[in-house]
């Protein structure tokens, strides 16, 4: 066993959890505080990165483009809030399923119609586009800077969520949507207030996967089921709960990927091997979900008691 | 008397019905040849579709939208990347739109999926990429034909040149579908080194490849190959590059820095790919008559460089026409169509190949190198001749006799 690999791929795990963590954390807030399904969430974190890659393009400033791709989203996640989603909490979630869907698909289109359908590359400054030497192996700079800025967003959610009124509010709506109206909050501007949020946090992750994940149409259906698996291992609604399951996920997933095929040549012939470990590995995090499901459906860290 | 009127009356009524017969034959021979055109034209995936696409309609213009005579329709279906799309879109191409021949496919999974489909619809099927072994081998039908390659060959000639340039040990990354497993099998059965670790990757699900870079730079190889078709090839260089193996590890690939992605890694500068070797049946530089045309109408109309998925879906619609001109029009007549179209007796932007018994070509395979072109744009350029009229590794399995 070479020990440095392992190690390195601890950190790849690590840091593909934290890419998750940042979609997966807006995707439970709006899920638990507004009891809203809503599959655009990964549409506004293609149109981070959609934003954030042009305009790294046109400026070439990496700061730039994170600036106004979460800006960007903030505003587009607003203007739906405002616009179409209002007229949905009263209903179930099926509506919300098929109206959030169209949103996928006008979203796609509009990209398409805008940007055309190669996608973009977003260029990053040189000295993050190469790679540094910790602990005995090189290791991505980026990939390190993303890790860097999931934990300070976890930091700064989890500060927001406990030690501020608007966090009580979120909690409070988290836990007793109904009691939360009749004290007098104005929910209305809160719910347009925690889409906001989780379209900002979504924004966030586009740009933050754009550099190392390419930006194409519909780069977010692909993640957006990974998300949604985080939100129901760690339990919906909440934050801590999404960081965890994130980083469990993205840790067994890149294990899976790294591993899987030496152990099963250990007592399979090396063909057969070769082609049941890729299987095997992208189906690990589903297996993990449902046994999740079977023995806590409430998942790990249950926002509702 | 009366029978005499009778008979009077039925030779009349035959008389129309011979006049109408006429009539209807008349129309027929004006009618159109339907062609339906199977791609992928949403997702990520689109950009692929789009080049086909357009060279579909830059083979119309060429052709002033006849064949033989006949006017010439196309009608284009989005597989949507899926399979079982594919099949239910080639579906409603045979039965309801009652096509003449099915072309395009880009993915051998869509087309494995869709393939009995046409075939029992007994519409002919023009295969413009999907080079699925099974095709080649068991699969292969009298009505089948393709105007690109089977999947393992372009490896092969990339395995060649991996012998010829002292690569003792390769690693390989490539998805796990029916392409992918091809790729992979076609290099391995030229390369005469060591494989020093392979990785099939979740397709088209993942584009995060920093597991498997990983345990490429632990293995140490004298060279990786990677196939990764549309967006993915960027991701892959990019985590590449981050992860500081550019000119560390030389990068050798097959359908993957071809004119779809390079426009995209000029633009976000990663000048890594410059130099950077590939093999295919042809390139935007071959010099033959039809290439040049179909290349220079391309830039012109487009703005940009054809890929090979274009150069293919260009040659399947010439080959079309040119059976249907050897039957003059005839739609009917499907044993002359399928005669003629075994002879491939037309200009191909390749130019002349040969069919082999299993409906796919007989022809050469280049080395091809990234370089800057007089304008400026990053483009792919012939160095080498690496296969000359090199068959697939399947025709073998293959029963039918012609």
């Amino acid at each position: 066993m070479d020990w440095t690999l392992l190690f390195e791929q601890l950190l790849n795990g690590l840091q593909l959890g934290i890419l998750l963590f940042l979609l997966a954390a807006g995707l439970t807030v709006v899920f638990g505080v507004m009891d809203l399904m809503n599959l655009a969430h990964g549409s506004l974190y293609m149109i981070g990165a959609f934003v954030a890659a042009t305009v790294a393009i046109a400026t070439g400033s990496f700061l730039l483009a994170m600036g106004a791709a979460i800006v960007a989203a903030l505003i587009i996640g607003i203007i739906i809030e405002v616009t179409l989603l209002r007229s949905l909490y009263g209903r179930g979630h099926l509506d919300q399923v098929l109206a959030t869907f169209g949103l996928i698909l006008f979203f796609n289109e509009l990209v398409r119609v805008v940007w055309g359908p190669e996608g973009l590359e977003m260029p990053l400054p040189a000295f993050f586009d190469t790679a540094v030497t910790i602990f005995g192996f090189s290791y991505p700079v980026y990939r390190l800077g993303v890790i860097g800025v999931g934990l300070v967003t976890a930091a700064f959610l989890f500060l927001v969520v406990s030690h501020t009124r608007i966090g009580m509010l979120i909690r409070a709506g988290a836990s007793d949507r109904t009691m939360v109206g009749a004290l007098g909050v104005d929910i209305k501007l809160l719910f347009t207030l925690v889409f906001g949020l989780g379209a900002a946090l979504a924004g966030l992750a586009g740009v933050m996967a754009a550099p190392i994940l390419s930006v194409a149409i519909g780069m977010g259906e692909e993640i957006l089921i990974l998300a949604f698996v985080v939100i129901v291992i760690g339990g919906i609604g909440s934050i801590q709960g999404a960081f965890v399951a994130a980083i469990v996920i993205g840790v067994i997933d890149t294990l899976g990927r790294s591993f899987l095929d030496d152990l099963f040549k250990l007592f399979l012939p090396a063909n057969a091997a070769e082609t049941a470990a890729p299987a095997v590995a992208s189906m690990l995090i589903y297996i993990l979900m449902a046994a999740v499901l079977f023995f806590r459906p409430q998942g790990l860290f249950p926002a509702r008691t | 008397m009366k029978i005499r009127a009778i008979l009077w009356m039925i030779s009349a009524a035959l008389a129309v019905v011979g006049l109408l017969a006429v009539v209807f034959v008349a129309t027929d021979k004006a009618e159109t040849v339907k062609i339906g055109f199977v791609t992928t034209l949403t997702t990520g995936a689109g950009v692929i579709g789009r080049d086909m696409q357009n060279a579909v309609d830059l083979a119309l213009d060429h052709l002033g939208h006849k064949m033989a005579g006949l006017d010439a329709e196309v009608i284009y279906a989005d597989d949507q990347f899926k399979p079982q799309i594919g099949k239910q879109k080639t579906q409603r191409l045979v039965t309801r739109d009652k096509v003449d021949f099915v072309s395009g496919y880009i993915w051998s999974h869509v087309l494995l999926a869709s393939r009995k489909t046409v075939v029992d619809s007994g519409a002919f099927l023009i295969i413009s990429n999907a080079g699925a072994s099974q095709v080649a081998g068991k699969l292969c039908h009298k009505n089948i034909f393709t105007t690109s390659w089977q999947n393992d060959q372009v490896p092969m000639a990339l395995g060649k040149v991996l012998n010829d340039r002292g690569v003792k040990s390769l690693y390989i990354v490539a998805p796990n579908y029916a392409a992918g497993k091809n790729m992979v099998t076609g290099v391995e059965r030229t390369f005469r080194g060591k494989v020093a670790g392979k990785d099939m990757t979740k397709w088209p699900g993942q584009i995060d490849f920093a597991a498997e870079i990983a345990k490429v730079r632990a293995a140490k190889p004298d060279g990786v190959f990677i196939f990764f078709p549309g967006k993915h090839t960027g991701a892959f260089l990019r985590q590449f590059k981050q992860a500081g193996l550019n000119g560390k590890i030389p990068l050798y690939s097959v359908f993957s820095v071809d004119s779809i992605s390079l426009p995209k890694l000029q633009k976000a500068k990663m000048d890594g790919v410059l130099g950077s070797f590939n093999t295919n049946f042809w390139s935007p530089d071959l010099d033959t008559p039809a290439n040049r045309r179909f290349v220079s109408g391309f830039r012109k109309k487009y703005g940009r460089y054809p890929s090979h998925y274009a150069a293919q879906s260009y040659d399947s619609i010439m080959l079309i026409n040119s059976a249907l001109v050897a039957v003059k029009g005839k739609l009917k007549d499907k044993d002359g169509i399928r005669r003629a179209l075994r002879k491939a007796d037309f200009q191909s932007v390749r130019g002349p190949y040969r069919y082999n018994q299993n409906h796919f070509p007989i022809q050469n395979f280049y080395l091809r190198q990234v370089v800057t072109d007089k304008d400026g744009n990053w483009t792919n350029r012939i160095v080498a001749t690496v296969f000359k009229d090199h068959k697939d590794p399947y025709y073998k399995l293959c029963r039918m006799r012609w």
